[in-house]
C-alpha cells in the first residue's frame, strides 16, 4: 500500500487580505471613536424618537434608579468658577491640585460635607464612594446652589465664546452658546424623584428642561 | 505561529562547495503587529460608544407668582394620569361626583402604550387628527421650499394652540416610574401634540385613583 505523503514544511496561507481588513478596522474605528467618560453611577435611559443631539454647553443633573442625584457641568472653567463659590458658600476648604483636579472631572455627586474625602479618593473609587448623592430636600438644597453657581458660570462662559466666535466671523447665534439644563433619568428611577429635581430647576425660573433619551425610530403609520 | 519563513533553511546537506544565494522571497515575521492589530481592533470596537445621546426638550409650566392672573381655560384638554404602570386619561373638565357635568361625573378610563385596541398612540391619532393633518399639509410645503424653515416653525406652533388642537396635561401618582413619563411624552410628540404640562395631582383625582386600585 503506497503511503500518503504528508506535505513538508509549514503550510503558508496568504493574510494578506486579512491583516488588511484589520487595519482598515482599526482605522475606522479610531477615527470614529468617541469615548465613554468614566461615570460614577450607570443609567439606562429610556428611549424616545427625539433625533436631537445633546449640546455642548449643559447643565446635567443625574438620578439614578435610587433616585440619588448626581450632577455635571460640561465646561471646565465654569466648573471653576462654579466650585469655588461653594466652597465659600459652605465654607470648605479644598487644595488648588484638587480644584484643578475637579474642573476636568465628569458628573459627581455627594454632599458638601463629604466633598474633600471625595476628592481624596482615588479617581477609579470614586464610582463606589458611599453617599447619598447631592442633598435636595428644602432645609439642606444643595442642589439648589450647584446649580444656581452652575447657570451662572456657564452663562458667562458661553458669553465669553459666543463673543469669541463673533469675532472670527461668521453669524453665531447666542441661543447656541447658552447653557442647556439637561435631566438624565433611569428608567426605573420614580417619577417623584425626578420631580423634585425638577422642581429645585422650576425654582431658579429654568423651564425649559431636557430628558437624555436613547433613540428609537418612528413609527410609520 | 500562524507563518514562519523557514522556507530558506535548508541548504546545509547539500553543499559542493559553491556558495549560492537563497533563494525564494524574503519573509518579514509580521505576526506580532497582526497581533498588535487585532488587539487594536477589539479595544476600539469594545469601548467606541456610536450614537451621541439623544435629548427630548420638554418645557415645564413657570412656578406660579402669587399675583399672576388666574389663566384663561384652555379648549379641548386632555389629562393623562401615570399610576403605577398604568395609564388613565379624561377628557375635558374634572367634574367630580359632587358637582357632575352635562355627561356626568368624571371617570378615569385606561389606556396603554402598545400599538393596538386602545393604546395611546391609537387615541391621541384619532382626537388629534385636526394638527395631524394640517402638520402633514405643512411638512409636504417644507419639502418642497414653499415655505421657509422658520415660516413652518411660526404655523406649526400656532396649530398646536389652536382650539381644535389637543393639550395635554400630565399627572403622576408616587409610584410612577419615569420610564413611562417619557413614554408618554413621547407619544405626545409622535401625536405633534405642541401643549405639555405636566402638574400636580388634584384631591378630587387622587380619590378617583383609589377607587380604581
Amino acid at each position: 500500500m503506497p503511503k500518503i505523503k504528508m506535505p513538508k514544511g509549514t503550510p503558508s496561507i496568504d493574510m494578506t487580505p486579512m491583516v488588511d481588513l484589520a487595519f482598515l478596522l482599526v482605522t475606522f474605528f479610531m477615527l470614529t471613536a468617541s469615548f465613554r467618560t468614566a461615570e460614577p453611577v450607570t443609567v439606562e435611559t429610556p428611549s424616545s424618537i427625539s433625533d436631537k443631539i445633546i449640546p455642548e454647553n449643559v447643565l446635567m443633573v443625574t438620578l439614578d434608579k435610587d433616585g440619588r442625584v448626581f450632577f455635571n457641568l460640561s465646561d471646565p472653567e465654569a466648573r471653576k468658577e462654579m466650585l469655588n463659590e461653594m466652597l465659600q458658600k459652605y465654607k470648605i476648604g479644598l487644595t488648588e491640585e484638587k480644584i484643578e483636579e475637579f474642573s476636568f472631572m465628569s458628573t459627581f455627586g455627594c454632599t458638601m460635607q463629604e466633598l474633600p474625602a471625595y476628592m481624596n479618593t482615588e479617581a477609579a473609587k470614586r464610582a463606589s464612594f458611599p453617599t447619598q448623592g447631592i442633598p435636595t430636600d428644602s432645609t439642606k438644597n444643595e442642589l439648589l446652589d450647584w446649580l444656581s453657581f452652575a447657570a451662572t458660570a456657564a452663562g458667562n462662559t458661553g458669553r465669553t465664546a459666543f463673543e469669541k466666535a463673533k469675532l472670527k466671523g461668521g453669524e453665531p447665534k447666542m441661543e447656541d452658546f447658552k447653557p442647556k439644563f439637561i435631566l438624565r433619568v433611569d428608567s426605573k428611577t420614580l417619577y417623584k424623584d425626578a420631580q423634585t429635581v425638577i422642581d429645585v430647576f422650576r425654582e431658579l425660573n429654568l423651564n425649559n428642561l431636557n430628558f437624555v433619551t436613547s433613540a428609537e425610530a418612528i413609527p410609520v403609520n | 505561529m500562524a507563518q514562519i519563513a523557514e522556507s530558506g533553511g535548508g541548504d546545509h546537506g547539500k553543499g559542493k562547495g559553491k556558495k549560492r544565494a537563497k533563494k525564494g522571497s524574503t519573509h518579514v515575521d509580521m505576526t506580532p503587529m497582526v497581533d498588535l492589530a487585532f488587539l487594536l481592533l477589539t479595544f476600539f470596537v469594545l469601548t467606541s460608544t456610536f450614537s451621541k445621546p439623544k435629548v427630548m426638550p420638554l418645557a415645564y409650566p413657570a412656578k406660579p407668582k402669587v399675583n399672576d392672573p388666574i389663566p384663561p381655560k384652555a379648549n379641548n384638554v386632555t389629562t393623562f394620569i401615570l399610576a403605577d404602570d398604568k395609564v388613565y386619561y379624561y377628557r375635558g373638565e374634572f367634574y367630580p361626583k359632587s358637582r357632575p357635568g352635562e355627561n356626568g361625573p368624571t371617570e378615569l378610563s385606561e389606556a396603554n402604550f402598545g400599538s393596538g385596541e386602545n393604546s395611546v398612540r391609537k387615541l391621541l391619532a384619532s382626537w388629534n387628527e385636526y394638527v395631524i393633518k394640517n402638520k402633514a399639509e405643512l411638512d409636504k410645503k417644507l419639502d418642497k421650499k414653499q415655505i421657509a424653515d422658520s415660516t413652518y416653525e411660526n404655523r406649526l406652533n400656532k396649530l398646536t394652540v389652536e382650539r381644535e388642537a389637543v393639550k395635554v396635561l400630565i399627572k403622576t401618582d408616587d409610584k410612577a416610574l419615569c420610564k413611562s413619563f417619557i413614554d408618554l411624552v413621547d407619544e405626545l410628540k409622535i401625536a405633534s401634540i405642541g401643549v405639555i404640562a405636566p402638574t400636580e395631582l388634584s384631591a378630587g383625582e387622587k380619590e378617583l385613583l383609589k377607587a380604581k386600585n
